[in-house]
């Protein structure tokens, strides 16, 4: 069961049926818990604090009260950094998972090589986080990289895709979309899933392959869609590998590509001011948590629970 | 009823066959609405085929990239910008040999730095996700349903709501430039997701077998080690590699919390690499960017059954 199901239905999922393995809890659970004092919960509340002082890492934190919260929506930077990021983000995930669950229908059903298949489309998705991955992208869509190579051999006179602030963050685009594969291998064990019969009584009444996608596999399959796009959402608003080594660590040409997470970034790590960054992580977070709440909350209304 | 007992038939013949409905024994045909006549047979023959050169001509062009990379690798700088193609008209190993000795330190030291923190890493995932992950799969104990699902929902907490602090707590400890901070993390935790991913196994182990080992004499301490650890490994497997490729790719907290040239991974050094050259030795920087990835390459070739279930097992029921 997924995390979000596990989530959703945490209630059925622990039977208090004994008690008094406390003792060998508190030993069991020593290293997360202490994890958590100090590696998450704690920074946590410590980053909520700074986000209200004015903090440059030298010098004690200032209180300064919603100040960093008012002054992202005066930066400029900022404004455009949200504009930026919700781009690429709903531009691209959408099309990764429609590229996603395209290839995990053509791929289902036992058929001949799918593992071959499944192999060739997901490895993109282990490399796609990596320096190394955003180098190769920064020079295919360089002035004279492969794509411009390969356009000119059909006559078409390409341009430095990486260094136009108009197609810049496509390339980003792009290389999160080139990433279908860890979903897709998700939806094709949901489709596994998907009981052989429903689709042979479909077929008896008659329901053309189209109407059994759309009336079978679709319903059936919303969960997964579902999961695999909260998951994508989460992960795509944290992108910063790529944009950070495609534009040479500063978000260019012309900010078009200062993903939110650069932008932090370069506040706390790069200008230090470290308050305001910590303002900015807190929104992050609101954001990312504002969104999944929608999405559940929306989850009612098209996702399909079988059982 | 006619109709109900025919449908109920043909169901049961048809559940019997192979999942591929090319062809169809005899003596059904009449009976099987979805029956096909011998010219849509060859009709989804001609189909499968070409879906299969789709897939296949798919595939290629998504690997292109890759594949170009690697053959540019070979090549002097000046015909990489030329040569749209895969084979090298000349072939240089010159490449290789100036990447690894480009920056201050030769690749091999980047290397090294980058296998330490993976070791490290993986090892502590290991243990602590596993522990953490037997005290809620087998254990009752006051909260534990809150404290699961705080687990379950720091998997998605961004890092960069914790990163300044921890910064600031790491350089009270004067920790910076050192690998403590990528390494003690892991030894705590902190990767919750693996903790769900072993919970989902150890659910799945017989509770008779704890039963059994309980009533020899056993404790907890002897069941995990003695019983979960050794009937888990496909769980750890599948922590491990993942670990592995994830730790060696990540890039923000390493970028973050080591600055000197001595400490640096794999990946920073990439990235100084690119700074450093600009656009002069494409060359030597997709050389270096190949030796970067082998080892990923290596884990996805020989771990590929433990990636494929476990983002299936964790994504689904």
């Amino acid at each position: 069961m997924s995390v979000i199901q596990e989530l959703s239905r945490s209630k059925r999922s622990v039977s208090p049926r004994r008690k008094g393995d406390g003792r060998w809890a508190l030993f069991f659970l020593a290293p997360w818990f202490v994890g958590l004092a100090l590696i998450t919960a704690g920074p946590m509340g410590a980053s909520l604090y700074l986000s209200f002082t004015d903090y440059d890492l030298l010098s004690a934190p200032e209180w300064v009260g919603f100040e960093n919260y008012t002054r992202m929506f005066d930066d400029p930077r900022f404004v455009n950094s949200i504009g930026v990021t919700f781009t690429y983000v709903f531009v691209s995930v959408p099309l990764q998972l429609a590229a996603a669950l395209g290839l995990a229908l053509l791929l289902d059903k036992g058929m001949r090589g799918l593992a071959l298949y499944r192999s060739v489309y997901y490895l993109p998705s282990l490399l796609g986080g990596s320096v190394a991955i955003a180098i190769l992208w920064r020079q295919i869509f360089g002035a004279d990289g492969l794509v411009n190579q390969v356009l000119a051999l059909f006559g078409v006179q390409g341009q430095g895709w990486v260094s136009h602030p108009d197609y810049a963050l496509g390339t980003l685009m792009a290389l999160n979309v080139w990433t279908f594969g860890a979903p897709m291998v998700i939806f094709l064990a949901g489709l596994r899933q998907i009981p052989q019969m429903y689709y042979e009584a479909a077929s008896i009444d008659g329901a053309s392959k189209f109407r059994q996608f759309r009336s079978v596999t679709l319903p059936l399959l919303t969960p997964i869609i579902f999961f695999n796009l909260v998951l994508q959402l989460i992960e795509a608003f944290q992108s910063f590998t790529r944009a950070f080594v495609v534009s040479g660590g500063n978000g260019g040409p012309s900010d078009s590509t200062l993903l939110y997470t650069l932008y932090l970034y370069l506040k706390g790590f790069g200008s230090l001011d470290m308050g305001y960054a910590s303002a900015m992580a807190w929104f992050l977070l609101l954001i990312i948590g504002g969104m999944t709440v929608v999405n559940f909350l929306a989850s009612k209304y098209w996702v399909f629970y079988d059982d | 009823m006619t109709d109900a007992t025919t449908s109920t038939q043909t169901v049961t013949t048809t559940a019997a066959l192979p999942p591929s409905d090319s062809d169809v024994p005899p003596g059904t045909e009449d009976r099987r609405p979805t029956a096909r006549p011998r010219g849509r047979q060859v009709r989804a023959k001609v189909g499968s085929v070409l879906k299969h050169a789709g897939l296949i001509a798919f595939g290629f062009v998504m690997l292109y990239p890759l594949l170009w990379m690697v053959a540019s690798s070979f090549k002097p700088n000046a015909l990489i910008f030329r040569e749209p193609g895969l084979i090298p008209t000349d072939i240089d190993l010159s490449n290789y040999t100036d990447g690894w000795n480009a920056l201050l330190h030769p690749f091999s030291h980047y290397l090294i730095n980058s296998a330490i923190i993976v070791l490290g890493s993986v090892l502590g995932n290991l243990l602590s996700c596993s522990l953490a992950a037997y005290a809620f799969a087998r254990l009752e104990f006051k909260g534990k349903r809150l404290w699961f699902a705080v687990m379950l929902m720091s998997i998605m907490l961004p890092i960069h709501v914790v990163i300044v602090p921890q910064y600031v707590l790491f350089s009270q400890l004067e920790w910076i430039n050192t690998f403590l901070p990528l390494i003690v993390p892991k030894l705590l935790a902190t990767d919750a997701f693996f903790i769900f991913l072993m919970v989902q196994f150890f659910r799945g182990i017989p509770r008779e077998l704890d039963e059994a080992a309980t009533l020899d004499g056993a404790n907890h301490l002897r069941i995990y080690l003695q019983l979960m650890l050794p009937l888990s490994m496909p769980a750890l497997a599948t922590t491990a590699i993942f670990t592995f490729i994830w730790t060696w790719n990540d890039f923000f907290s390493q970028l973050i919390f080591l600055t000197r040239p001595e400490m640096y991974t794999v990946p920073i050094a990439l990235r100084t690499f690119v700074d450093s050259t600009g656009n002069s030795s494409w060359g030597s920087l997709f050389a270096m960017s190949i030796v970067s990835l082998i080892p990923v390459f290596i884990a996805f070739l020989f771990g590929q059954k433990y990636l494929v279930k476990g983002i299936a097992t964790t994504g689904i029921k």
